[in-house]
């Protein structure tokens, strides 16, 4: 299995499903217009940030803004609905840097459409569940079977909606 | 929402700056009126006509994802410039493949597209039956015929079955298209013998190459099919999905064409050996073929509109989902 990363952790805190077909290259962001919407806006949000924010690769995950001066991570994101799975990111990051050699940053979630941030540090409990998320996603990625469908509200929002649902 | 263009005359296509240059050619060859058509607007291109154009306009179309479909004089296909594949999934490769090279996987898939065919196609039949036309005793003939399928052990089986069911059909299309002038005796390609082949055959072509634009947009090799072998053409898969939609997309066209007289017999020219569409008569059935493919209908599952184009796109989902072993393929079966 490829490594795991900071999208399957997000991913695997808001479906099972989407996490299978994900990590298995059945990909559908391409011609969702939230997807398009949301790079637009990291591209456009913050103008006027510092250039000393870096794009950094971490083991296959991609860190957006890294302040090495201040040690922040920012993560950009349009809407609050999924925000644990987003403060799950987050925290992945945080813990990549700190096995990577960079320890103590702490993270700063961003929602310029809602005019919010949110920070987010690694607290000693969250090494274990960081753990327990790891071996579940494993677990699920190497299932030959794909996990159901969810029937949740915003299913209808997913790029993967038609495909879940879609059945004659 | 993006369009396909569809160039009948000749002309040059060219790139300037983010954006697509057409100037069109009148017979001397002087160059006649340029229009602009933003690349974010195009989903494909169907070149009918003869299209100059160089390597800075393909590379332009390639990093767009857009594809070029080209069709000879006779209006055959002839080949496809394909974008890079941007949808990779090696997994589902191998699993498509894997459904190919066992024999009963691929029974299950091909059965399925036969099945869903015969529905379609016996879904016109009835309608028109409905409307007073004698079509029972091929309607009886042809579920006799769907009701061998579950029997079919090999893939020449299958196809035997197709082939009937399609001829059944097809004896019924002097009827459907009440209108004299247009006779039909059988199916003949290559070229077609009369009118009525001729619309045939445009429309199918028409489909294929809609479905090979849609399964290019999903993540199916559209070179390893089901129903037809793989190599019959090209894009073979495109074969296989269209089975399912020419009734509906194509038939009925060229019905609604000839029976709402759009079209008529001063539309073709009969030549040595064939008969062909002229051209007014090709834009009609290209403006008609393309307003079928956006019309709409309410999806019963998903709760959503979705245009007769989306459908095509909707059964390459389902197929994926098959493939994986997520979910059994149901066919498209046209439901209203």
């Amino acid at each position: 299995m490829r490594p795991i990363t900071a999208t399957l952790i997000n991913l695997y805190h808001i479906c099972h499903r989407e996490l299978w077909l994900h990590a298995h290259e059945v990909r559908m962001e391409f011609f969702s217009d939230a997807v398009q919407d949301g790079k637009q806006l990291h591209e456009t949000a913050y103008p006027q940030r510092a250039d000393r924010n870096r794009e950094i690769m971490l083991g296959g995950s991609k860190i957006d803004f890294y302040d090495p001066k201040t040690k922040v991570v920012h993560e950009i994101k349009r809407g609050n609905k999924a925000e644990q799975a987003h403060v799950a990111q987050v925290k992945y990051y945080l813990w990549l840097l700190e096995q990577h050699g960079a320890p103590g940053a702490t993270g700063l979630l961003e929602y310029p459409r809602l005019r919010q941030t949110q920070k987010v540090e690694l607290l000693p409990e969250d090494y274990a569940a960081i753990a327990a998320w790891e071996a579940d996603i494993r677990c699920i990625v190497e299932s030959e079977q794909c996990p159901p469908v969810i029937n949740k509200p915003f299913c209808k929002q997913c790029s993967y909606y038609e495909l879940c649902y879609v059945d004659e | 929402m993006k369009k396909s263009l569809y160039i009948f005359n000749p002309g040059r296509m060219s790139r300037q700056d983010n954006t697509l240059k057409y100037t069109a050619y009148d017979e001397e060859g002087a160059e006649g009126q340029t229009k602009f058509l933003p690349i974010e607007n195009v989903a494909d291109l169907y070149v009918f006509g003869s299209l100059d154009a160089n390597s800075a306009l393909y590379n332009f179309l390639g990093k767009n994802g857009v594809s070029v479909h080209f069709f000879d004089y006779y209006e055959h296909y002839t080949g496809s410039f394909m974008a890079k594949e941007y949808l990779l999934a090696g997994r589902l490769q191998v699993a498509q493949t894997g459904h190919y090279t066992s024999l009963k996987k691929r029974l299950v898939v091909a059965r399925k597209l036969v099945e869903g065919a015969a529905f379609n196609l016996l879904k016109n039949l009835r309608y028109y039956q409905g409307r007073g036309r004698q079509v029972a005793e091929e309607i009886a003939q042809i579920e006799l015929y769907v009701s061998g399928l579950p029997y079919a052990t090999t893939i020449a089986e299958l196809m035997g079955y197709e082939g009937n069911i399609r001829q059944t059909y097809y004896r019924c299309f002097e009827q459907l298209v009440n209108v004299p002038g247009f006779t039909f005796s059988s199916r003949s390609t290559q070229p077609p013998q009369n009118e009525l082949n001729a619309l045939l055959s445009f429309g199918n072509m028409l489909c294929y190459a809609a479905c090979l634009s849609q399964i290019y947009h999903t993540q199916l090799n559209p070179t390893i099919s089901f129903l037809h072998e793989p190599g019959s053409r090209r894009f073979s898969l495109a074969l296989d999905l269209a089975e399912i939609f020419k009734p509906l997309l194509v038939d009925r066209t060229i019905f609604r064409l000839l029976n709402k007289k759009e079209i008529q017999p001063r539309d073709f020219v009969r030549e040595l050996d064939g008969c062909l569409l002229k051209e007014a008569g090709r834009k009609t059935f290209v403006r008609v073929f393309e307003e079928r493919l956006k019309e709409t209908i309410q999806h019963r599952r998903l709760n959503r509109s979705v245009s007769y184009q989306h459908l095509i796109k909707l059964e390459c989902y389902k197929l994926t989902k098959h493939l994986l072993n997520m979910e059994e393929y149901q066919p498209f079966k046209a439901w209203w």
